[in-house]
């Protein structure tokens, strides 16, 4: 949990201080403190116009939403007792992409545009438990997950359809560019729509937390154990898909964050979700806060987070894939 | 209390295993659920824990329907101890019996210190409470069915359903399994076990049920159940027979 913390607090330090207009340690903690006690800090006023007007939005968003898929992740690992497993297993991120891609070809504002995509998020994930619902099977996770491929690649396909009919120099590459994931355009006002499913989503799943442990064993085992399944696994998958959907409409669809994160929470944790969900939520904001560092500061154009989250997590993605006989059986 | 299947009908939605079965188990007492792979002692198992709904006939557990109870109140009375298996994750092996402790506290509770005494107390009487910290998916088959046994306990049932208990495990831990289950037994819960080997049912059981093809063939004290020619019969092929000085009998496959 220290490691977890450290994690967080280097990203936020970092993701402070670096960028196009460099601030200090010093003058950035003048300026906190400054904040904290009321008194103008002895700094230029452009600093302090950097620190929270410029760079605390996006860094706040940053931390938030990487928490939320770190945390979102976990969740779904535990429900589906699969460490390979990732937030947007449900369809959740394909259906946030259709409803922001039709966004953007109405033209439509960008508060518009990010609640389409937060309600297609949702909308995906209902439909995909809806449809495996009404599937009888022994095996009603199993189910859920071919649903959820199924179905997430029916809404790939519809996002395609909409990129070739959209207009190719306006719409295309607004398209493009939010599917790829970008802080760049967070401002002030973007933190409560983000900021509240998240609270909302990991309260519940905190809450839960003793039975997610429970939760990860075989459907049978854990009824005999007491838990109503059912009714739990609609309660986590509704909170970790508010805690997907509000991320991905305010960041775009960042990959490997919910895949990567909890595994590496794990190995430093342990399993257990009480101490899980927290250690997961500090590492995904410390690191979705060093990738977007790095998005905005590695070269003179912003690299999207997407292609990033995929260049550190693909590598990641293979060794967990070769060790994971060792570790899981 | 007594733990009882009345002409029940059991299956899945899309097919009927087995028709028209009585059963009853007492606490205090050992059913040993014999019969050929595929004749329905799972899916009688399973009916039984409440895991799955009979199509007709009901499981009563004392004066009430199974059915009229909530998962928590049910795992209060019935603890289920699976087959031995890998876990996905790597919790310790107290978690593991904690969750044992599951229909106890509410819906949001984590375990209190008195659910860890608990636990603590179960892995002693195992002679398991060293693993406590080690993680559940690096101990050996054997402590692992002792830790789910400890579960079971944790739970604090009145009866106490094991499936295939002794199958992967070896001969030494066979009887450690068997000896636990007639312990079981003696501090007055109702088990209830299904194996392969007849002479587990000899060694830790009062009574035996055979059942093939999804009906009961068979029923009774093990002494008087389990002889040549029932066994024959129930699995199809010939068996023979050793008795020792003592007159004590064991069965070996012909």
């Amino acid at each position: 949990m220290a490691v977890a913390s450290a994690v967080l607090v280097a990203g936020l330090l970092l993701a402070l201080v670096v960028g196009r207009y460099p601030v200090s340690l010093a003058e950035l903690f003048s300026v906190i403190a400054g904040k904290l006690t009321g008194h103008a800090p002895a700094v230029s006023p452009a600093v302090e116009n950097v620190v929270w007007q410029v760079r605390g939005p996006r860094v706040a968003s940053a931390a938030l939403v990487g928490a939320a898929l770190a945390i979102a992740g976990t969740a779904f690992q535990g429900l589906f007792r699969n460490p390979l497993v990732s937030p947007d297993i449900l369809g959740a991120s394909s259906g946030a992409a259709l409803g922001a891609v039709l966004g953007i070809y109405f033209s439509l504002g960008m508060f518009a545009i990010q609640a389409f995509a937060f309600i297609g998020g949702l909308a995906a994930v209902a439909a995909v438990y809806v449809i495996g619902g009404a599937v009888r099977a022994r095996d009603p996770i199993l189910v859920l997950v071919l649903t959820g491929v199924v179905i997430g690649a029916l809404l790939g396909a519809g996002v395609g359809m909409v990129k070739y009919l959209a207009d190719p120099y306006g719409q295309l590459p607004a398209m493009t560019f939010w599917l790829l994931g970008s802080l760049a355009s967070i401002g002030a006002s973007d933190i409560a729509p983000l900021g509240v499913p998240v609270a909302l989503g990991t309260l519940v799943l905190l809450a839960l937390r003793w039975r997610l442990n429970v939760m990860s064993l075989p459907d049978e085992e854990a009824r005999a154990l007491g838990l109503p399944t059912g009714p739990l696994r609609v309660a986590i998958v509704a909170a970790a898909t508010l805690v997907t959907s509000a991320s991905v409409a305010t960041a775009g669809v960042i990959g490997w964050v919910g895949l990567v994160v909890p595994h590496i929470a794990r190995t430093l944790v342990g399993p257990d979700f009480g101490r899980l969900i927290p250690a997961a939520a500090l590492l995904g904001g410390g690191f979705l806060l060093l990738i977007d560092t790095l998005a905005r500061t590695a070269s003179a154009v912003e690299i999207p987070l997407g292609i990033l989250t995929a260049l550190v997590g693909t590598p990641f993605f293979i060794w967990l894939l070769a060790s994971v006989s060792k570790t899981w059986s | 209390m007594i733990l009882s299947g009345h002409n029940l009908t059991i299956g899945y939605s899309d097919r009927v295993v087995g028709r028209g079965l009585d059963v009853a188990l007492a606490t205090g007492q050992v059913l040993a659920l014999l019969g050929p792979n595929g004749g329905g002692k799972t899916t009688l198992l399973k009916t039984l824990l409440g895991l799955l709904a009979p199509q007709s006939g009901e499981v009563r557990l004392g004066d009430k329907t199974l059915a009229s109870l909530t998962s928590r109140e049910r795992a209060r009375l019935i603890a289920y101890v699976p087959q031995s298996h890998v876990a996905t994750f790597a919790f310790s092996v107290e978690a593991v019996v904690l969750m044992g402790r599951t229909a106890h506290g509410n819906l949001f509770s984590r375990p209190s210190s008195a659910d860890r005494a608990i636990a603590v107390r179960v892995l002693e009487h195992f002679g398991i409470a060293h693993l406590r910290e080690r993680p559940y998916t690096m101990i050996s088959g054997g402590e692992r069915q002792l830790v789910l046994l400890a579960r079971a306990l944790a739970q604090e049932p009145q009866f106490v359903v094991l499936d295939e208990p002794t199958a992967s495990l070896d001969f030494g831990n066979q009887g450690k399994v068997l000896r636990e289950i007639r312990a079981l037994a003696a501090s007055g819960h109702g088990v209830l076990f299904t194996t392969h080997d007849p002479n587990h049912a000899m060694r830790a059981a009062d009574r035996a049920y055979l059942l093939r093809d999804g009906a009961r063939v068979g029923e009774g004290a093990t002494g008087l159940t389990l002889n040549k020619a029932q066994l024959e019969q129930l699995y199809g092929t010939s068996v023979e027979t050793v008795h020792d000085s003592t007159g004590r009998t064991a069965f070996l496959p012909g």
